[in-house]
């Protein structure tokens, strides 16, 4: 069975002030997939999310997301996509509930659906518990894991998450390891999830994009990629030392 | 819409639990309570044993017993209302993380902007109604004489104009919160603007063009005219001045002119010349002030569209 290109980029290109983020980027993310979006700080993982939610113009190059052009209709684009950003913030007086309350409201969901909605997935993310808690006494675990409810409460076909289980500890990791895992498996969503957190990457995600410097310099999933570099031997490879290998050569 | 309805909903409920709402509005509750009372006590005073003046119901915002009246009160710190509600609109977002957030999600960027300008627009409508019918209701106690149809309609222009004016500050605190990424920065930039057309424009200005102007003129005459000229012209780079031109003939009806530029002439004269001088209708003093009404709408719209544009070439990134 053939399957469609969700996320298509084709020299996709953003330049800050004289800076390259983003360089001529082309890479694709198959329906159902979990993509691992990998590079080092700066490598302009960020940027190629912020113009695929079209929050952010490309100096050149075009994307889609599900066929539609993020640039041209962002509004469209930013129904059918979750975004759970890095270093996310809340209303901070503001319970879980109302939180939740104000994303549907965003959304347009209204009166008891949004009711119903909020309810399942506090429960899918485990926090029904502390829904009526302010969001300031969260701890960063609890406040990834309402950014996902936030996601899931649009029901969106696709999910761009940024570094979602970095500063965690590892129950919270592990927790969030499986929630991602779930939202690809029973909620059938495609996700684009960059990160620098190799082994956890290497847990979740199907296929791989290695970014350096705003540039695609690895494509594939784990096979293809160890193959590449490694030749295809006995060895068990980790990601990182396929990582590592394109992060020296670069 | 249900963007910018969402927006509203929400910054209202911010605004209402939040201190900064609370010590403005009971600040606000204790000048309207000194003022009136002040000016009770003074129309009652002033009036003892004579004839009823027409008007005497809107002189209890306009008599300055205690050195300022209401009005003038409006013009000066009106402006601190406004900005107050804003400064930290979009940049405490921003740095919190929150309006990436807010952006991801299916909304206009404008619904951001035009939300939280309504929510204010709507907390100084409610604050600027609850002085009013305060300085009313116990204007009504302490003076003891009703307002008529035309004193209620003028009281009615008087609160519209007043709270353009001071949404037009809160359209500059907008602004500011946008182009300032640090909160202290905005707050700063502010008061400097507050104090720039408040106070350098009217009092600053008008000692330098004095000096420059009287060593020029011929005849006294001349030097008034043209002093009153300089004036006009400065009022169109002052909200204040704007905001007194606009509100003078509504709440002084026993005004000619907007602009009292023969102060100088003496006691006697100015009592002859007010025997002769009946109320201005209040269709004509809605005439008189209706372009400086305009010319605040305008600041009001040209300082939102600076919002907008500089808002729309933001790049949002998520630190």
């Amino acid at each position: 069975m053939e399957r469609k290109n969700i996320i298509e980029t084709e020299e996709l290109t953003k330049v800050y002030d004289a800076q390259t983020a983003v360089d001529h980027l082309s890479f694709s993310v198959v329906e159902g997939e979990i993509f691992g979006f990998l590079g080092p700080n700066g490598a302009g993982k960020t940027t190629t999310l912020l113009m695929l939610l079209g929050l952010s113009e490309p100096t050149s190059g075009k994307a889609w997301v599900m066929g539609i052009n993020p640039i041209r209709e962002p509004i469209k684009v930013k129904r059918i996509v979750g975004y759970l950003q890095e270093n996310m913030g809340f209303y901070r007086d503001m319970d879980a509930r109302q939180m939740l309350g104000f994303i549907a409201e965003l959304n347009g969901i209204m009166g008891d659906e949004a009711e119903k909605r909020i309810d399942t997935v506090l429960s899918d993310v485990g926090l029904l518990e502390e829904a009526e808690k302010k969001i300031d006494a969260y701890s960063r675990g609890m406040r990834q894991r309402l950014g996902i409810a936030e996601i899931l409460l649009k029901e969106p076909k696709v999910a761009f998450l940024d570094e979602p289980t970095i500063g965690l500890d590892p129950d919270a990791t592990n927790r969030m390891i499986t929630l991602i895992k779930s939202l690809a498996r029973e909620k059938k969503m495609t996700i684009l999830l960059s990160s620098h957190l190799l082994y956890q990457a290497q847990k979740i995600c199907d296929r791989f994009g290695i970014m350096i410097n705003g540039k695609m310099v690895g494509l594939g999933t784990m096979d293809e990629l160890t193959g590449e570099k490694f030749g295809i031997g006995k060895k068990e490879y980790t990601l990182e030392e396929v990582y590592m290998k394109f992060f020296k050569e670069e | 819409m249900h963007g910018i309805r969402a927006i509203v909903k929400k910054e209202l409920s911010d605004h209402f639990s939040s201190f900064r709402f609370i010590i403005l509005f009971a600040l606000i509750t204790m000048v309207s309570l000194i003022l009136v009372y002040m000016s009770a006590v003074a129309i009652d005073e002033n009036l003892e044993g004579e004839k009823i003046p027409q008007f005497v119901f809107l002189m209890l915002f306009t008599s300055s017993r205690i050195g300022f009246s209401l009005v003038q009160f409006v013009a000066f710190f009106g402006p601190l209302i406004g900005l107050i509600l804003g400064f930290d609109s979009i940049n405490r977002e921003r740095n919190e993380g929150t309006l990436s957030k807010l952006l991801s999600q299916p909304i206009y960027r404008d619904d951001v902007v035009n939300g939280k300008f309504l929510a204010g627009l709507s907390v100084i409508a409610i604050m600027m109604v609850s002085i009013i019918l305060i300085i009313t209701g116990l204007g009504l106690v302490a003076v003891g004489v009703k307002p008529g149809v035309e004193e209620f309609w003028r009281i009615i222009i008087y609160l519209v104009i007043s709270i353009i004016y001071v949404s037009l500050w809160h359209g500059v605190a907008i602004l500011f919160s946008i182009l300032f990424r640090s909160v202290a920065t905005s707050a700063l930039a502010s008061i400097a603007a507050w104090i720039f057309f408040s106070f350098f424009l009217s009092l600053g200005v008008n000692a330098i063009i004095t000096s420059i102007v009287s060593t020029e003129g011929t005849s006294a005459a001349e030097i008034y005219v043209r002093l009153a000229r300089f004036d006009r012209a400065l009022s169109f780079t002052s909200p204040m001045k704007l905001y007194n031109d606009a509100t003078a003939t509504i709440v002084d009806p026993m005004r000619r002119t907007l602009r009292p530029f023969i102060m100088q002439m003496g006691i006697m004269e100015r009592w002859s010349l007010s025997r002769f001088s009946g109320p201005l209708p209040i269709i004509q003093s809605f005439l008189m002030v209706l372009p400086y009404i305009v010319y605040l709408v305008a600041i009001t719209a040209i300082c939102f569209a600076v919002s907008y544009i500089a808002f729309m070439r933001q790049e949002i990134r998520s630190v």
